[in-house]
C-alpha cells in the first residue's frame, strides 16, 4: 500500500525538479554568461535552482533567532496569525450565514447574490479600503488583516454548508417530522451531521483561502513583517532568492493548514464508523 | 380509546388537477392488519400519509385514534415505515432506533433498554454497533421497523416496506411482521403491490383504482390465525388471490 502510493509521488517530484534544473539553466543562461554552473549560483537569479532556494531556507530559518526580522519563522508566525484569526472568523459567518440562508426563504434570495458577488471584487482592489477604513477606526495590525482574510475564507463555506444542510432527503425529514421534531431539532439531529460531508471540503479551501488573504493583507499595510511583506521586500529589491523561500514557507503555512482540517476530517470520519 | 383505528369518510385529496384520492370511505378497526393494494399511482402513499399527517386531504373528514391525524401525530400514535429504510448513516443501528425517543425525550437508560428489545424482536441485536450501510437491504429495512416500533406506537403505518428486497428475504420477513402482529395489539395499514403477500399477511384487503384513486372493493380474509408461509399451497389461499386479482382487474377496466 505505502509503496505503490510514495513511488510515484518520488518519480513526480524528480521529474518536477529536473525541469525546474532545466528551466533554471535555460533562464540564467544570459546573466552567467554561458557558464553552466554559474547559472545555478547566481545571487539574484531570474530562476533559482531548486538547492539555492532550500539553502536560502534553511538559513533563514534555522539560521536566525527567531525574533529576528530576518527570521522567516517570525514572518510566518505573523502571517500564521491573522490567517488563523481570519479563517476563524470566516468560518463562523460563513456557518452563520448558511444557517440563516436554509432557513429563511427570504435570505436566500436577497442575500445569495450579494455573496457571489462579494467574491468577485478582486481582494487586492478591497484589502487596501479595508485597511483604510479600519485605521480609521483605530484598527490596524492583526484585525484589519484577519478580516481581509475572513473575506476570502467565508466564501466557500457558506456555499458548501448551506448545499450541506439542505442535502437531507424528502424522506428523512418526513420522518422526523413524524415524530413532530421542531427545527433546531431538525438541526442537530439531521442537517447538520448531512453538512460534514460538505464541511470539510470547503474548510480545506477556506484554510488556504486565508493564507492567501493574510499574505495579502499584508501588502497594503506596509507591513514589515509577515511574509507578505517579505515577499514585497524582495521583489522591491530583486531578490528572488528571499521571494522564493518566502513563498516555499507561504505554502508549508497552508499544506498545514489543510493538513489540520484533514486530521480533523479524519476523527470525524471515524467517529461515524469509517465513513463521512 | 376508540375502538376504530383509521375513519375515513369521503376523503379527496387533489394535487392540481389529479384526484389522487377520491370519496375514500375506509374504517380500519384496532387489531386490524389492513394491506393497500392497487396500480401504481392510485394514492396508496398518499392515502397513509393524510393518516399520518404529513398530507392535508382536500375533502372529506378522517380520524386516526378518534382525534385528527394532527393530534395522533403530536401523540406519536403511529409509527411511519418507508419504501426506503432512511436510516441516518452516521449513526449505528442502535442510535437509528433511539433517535425517535432521543426526541421525545426518553432517559438515555431507557432508550438503550427499548432500542435493544425492539432489535432483538427484529433479528437484529448482534448488529446494534453496526452501520447503516454494514447491513443488507433487509436488515436495514427491519431496523427501520424496529425504529418505528420503539416509540410503542398501536398503528403502523408501512409503504412498501419490502418491495426492494428479494423474494426469500421478503418471505422471512412477511413471516416475521405477521407474528409481530399476533404478539401484540397492532394495527398495521400496509401498503403493498403483491397480491401474495397483501393474502398473506391481511385481514384486510383494500383494494384500489387510479385516475381518480378509490376504494374498488374490501375483501375479508378468512384465512387462520397462526397461519405460516405453506399457507400459500392452500386452496383457501388460492381462492383469496383470485377475489383480489379479480377485483385489480374490474379496478383496471374502469379508467
Ligand atoms: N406531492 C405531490 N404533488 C403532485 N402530485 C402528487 C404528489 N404526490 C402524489 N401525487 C400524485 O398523486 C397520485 C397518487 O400518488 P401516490 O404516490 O399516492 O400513488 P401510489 O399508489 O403510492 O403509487 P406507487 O404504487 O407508484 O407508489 C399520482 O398520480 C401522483 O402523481
Ligand atoms: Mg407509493
Amino acid at each position: 500500500m505505502k509503496e505503490s502510493r510514495a513511488l510515484p509521488i518520488a518519480v513526480a517530484l524528480a521529474i518536477l525538479l529536473l525541469l525546474w534544473y532545466a528551466a533554471a539553466v535555460a533562464l540564467n543562461w544570459t546573466q552567467a554568461n554561458g557558464d553552466l554552473l554559474a547559472t545555478m549560483s547566481l545571487a539574484k537569479p531570474l530562476l533559482p535552482a531548486p538547492h539555492q532556494i532550500a539553502v536560502e531556507f534553511w538559513n533563514s530559518t534555522a539560521g536566525q533567532r527567531i525574533d529576528s526580522k530576518r527570521s522567516l519563522i517570525f514572518h510566518a508566525a505573523v502571517t500564521a496569525s491573522s490567517m488563523l484569526a481570519g479563517f476563524a472568523l470566516g468560518v463562523a459567518i460563513g456557518l452563520l450565514l448558511a444557517i440563516l440562508l436554509v432557513h429563511v426563504r427570504v435570505l436566500d434570495r436577497a442575500l445569495l447574490p450579494w455573496i457571489v458577488a462579494s467574491q468577485t471584487v478582486p481582494i487586492l482592489a478591497l484589502a487596501p479600503m479595508i485597511v483604510v477604513v479600519f485605521g480609521a477606526a483605530g484598527l490596524t495590525g492583526l484585525v484589519p488583516k484577519a478580516v481581509i482574510s475572513a473575506y476570502l475564507s467565508f466564501f466557500p463555506v457558506v456555499i458548501g454548508v448551506a448545499k450541506g444542510l439542505r442535502a437531507p432527503d424528502r424522506l428523512q425529514l418526513d420522518l422526523l417530522h413524524t415524530y413532530d421534531a421542531g427545527r433546531r431539532r431538525v438541526f442537530t439531529v439531521l442537517r447538520w451531521p448531512s453538512a460534514m460531508r460538505f464541511l470539510f471540503p470547503s474548510l480545506k479551501v477556506a484554510i488556504a483561502a486565508a493564507t492567501v488573504g493574510a499574505i495579502v493583507a499584508e501588502l497594503p499595510t506596509g507591513a514589515e513583517s509577515g511574509l507578505g511583506a517579505r515577499l514585497l521586500a524582495g521583489s522591491y529589491y530583486g531578490q528572488t532568492l528571499q521571494i522564493w523561500a518566502a513563498l516555499a514557507m507561504a505554502s508549508l503555512l497552508a499544506a498545514s493548514g489543510v493538513g489540520a482540517v484533514v486530521l480533523l476530517e479524519r476523527l470525524v470520519i471515524r467517529a461515524r464508523g469509517g465513513r463521512l | 380509546m376508540s375502538d376504530t383505528t383509521v375513519e375515513a369518510r369521503g376523503l379527496d385529496l387533489v394535487f392540481g388537477d389529479v384526484a389522487a384520492l377520491s370519496e375514500i370511505d375506509l374504517t380500519v378497526a384496532r387489531g386490524d392488519f389492513v394491506s393497500l393494494i392497487g396500480p401504481s399511482g392510485c394514492g396508496k402513499t398518499s392515502l397513509l400519509r393524510v393518516v399520518a399527517d404529513l398530507a392535508q386531504p382536500t375533502g372529506g373528514t378522517i380520524l386516526v385514534n378518534g382525534t385528527t391525524p394532527h393530534a395522533a401525530r403530536l401523540a406519536r400514535a403511529y409509527g411511519y415505515v418507508f419504501q426506503a429504510p432512511a436510516l441516518l448513516p452516521w449513526r449505528t443501528v442502535e442510535r437509528n432506533v433511539t433517535l425517535p425517543l432521543e426526541i421525545i425525550g426518553l432517559p438515555k437508560d431507557e432508550r438503550r433498554a427499548r432500542a435493544c428489545q425492539q432489535l432483538e424482536s427484529v433479528g437484529l441485536a448482534a448488529f446494534a454497533r453496526k452501520f447503516p450501510w454494514q447491513l443488507s437491504g433487509g436488515m436495514q429495512q427491519r431496523a427501520s421497523i424496529a425504529r418505528a416500533l420503539s416509540l410503542q406506537p398501536s398503528l403502523l403505518l408501512m409503504d412498501e416496506p419490502f418491495g426492494a428486497l428479494d423474494e426469500i428475504t421478503r418471505d422471512g420477513l412477511n413471516l416475521r411482521l405477521l407474528r409481530l402482529w399476533e404478539a401484540t395489539n397492532l394495527t398495521v395499514l400496509f401498503v403493498t403491490h403483491s397480491i401474495e403477500e397483501a393474502a398473506f399477511l391481511s385481514s384486510r384487503i383494500v383494494v384500489m383504482s387510479a385516475r381518480p384513486g378509490r376504494i374498488v372493493e374490501v375483501i375479508e380474509s378468512d384465512l387462520p390465525r397462526g397461519r405460516d408461509l405453506d399457507i400459500r399451497d392452500d386452496a383457501s389461499f388460492h381462492a383469496l388471490a383470485h377475489r383480489v386479482r379479480t377485483a385489480l382487474r374490474a379496478g383496471h377496466s374502469y379508467g
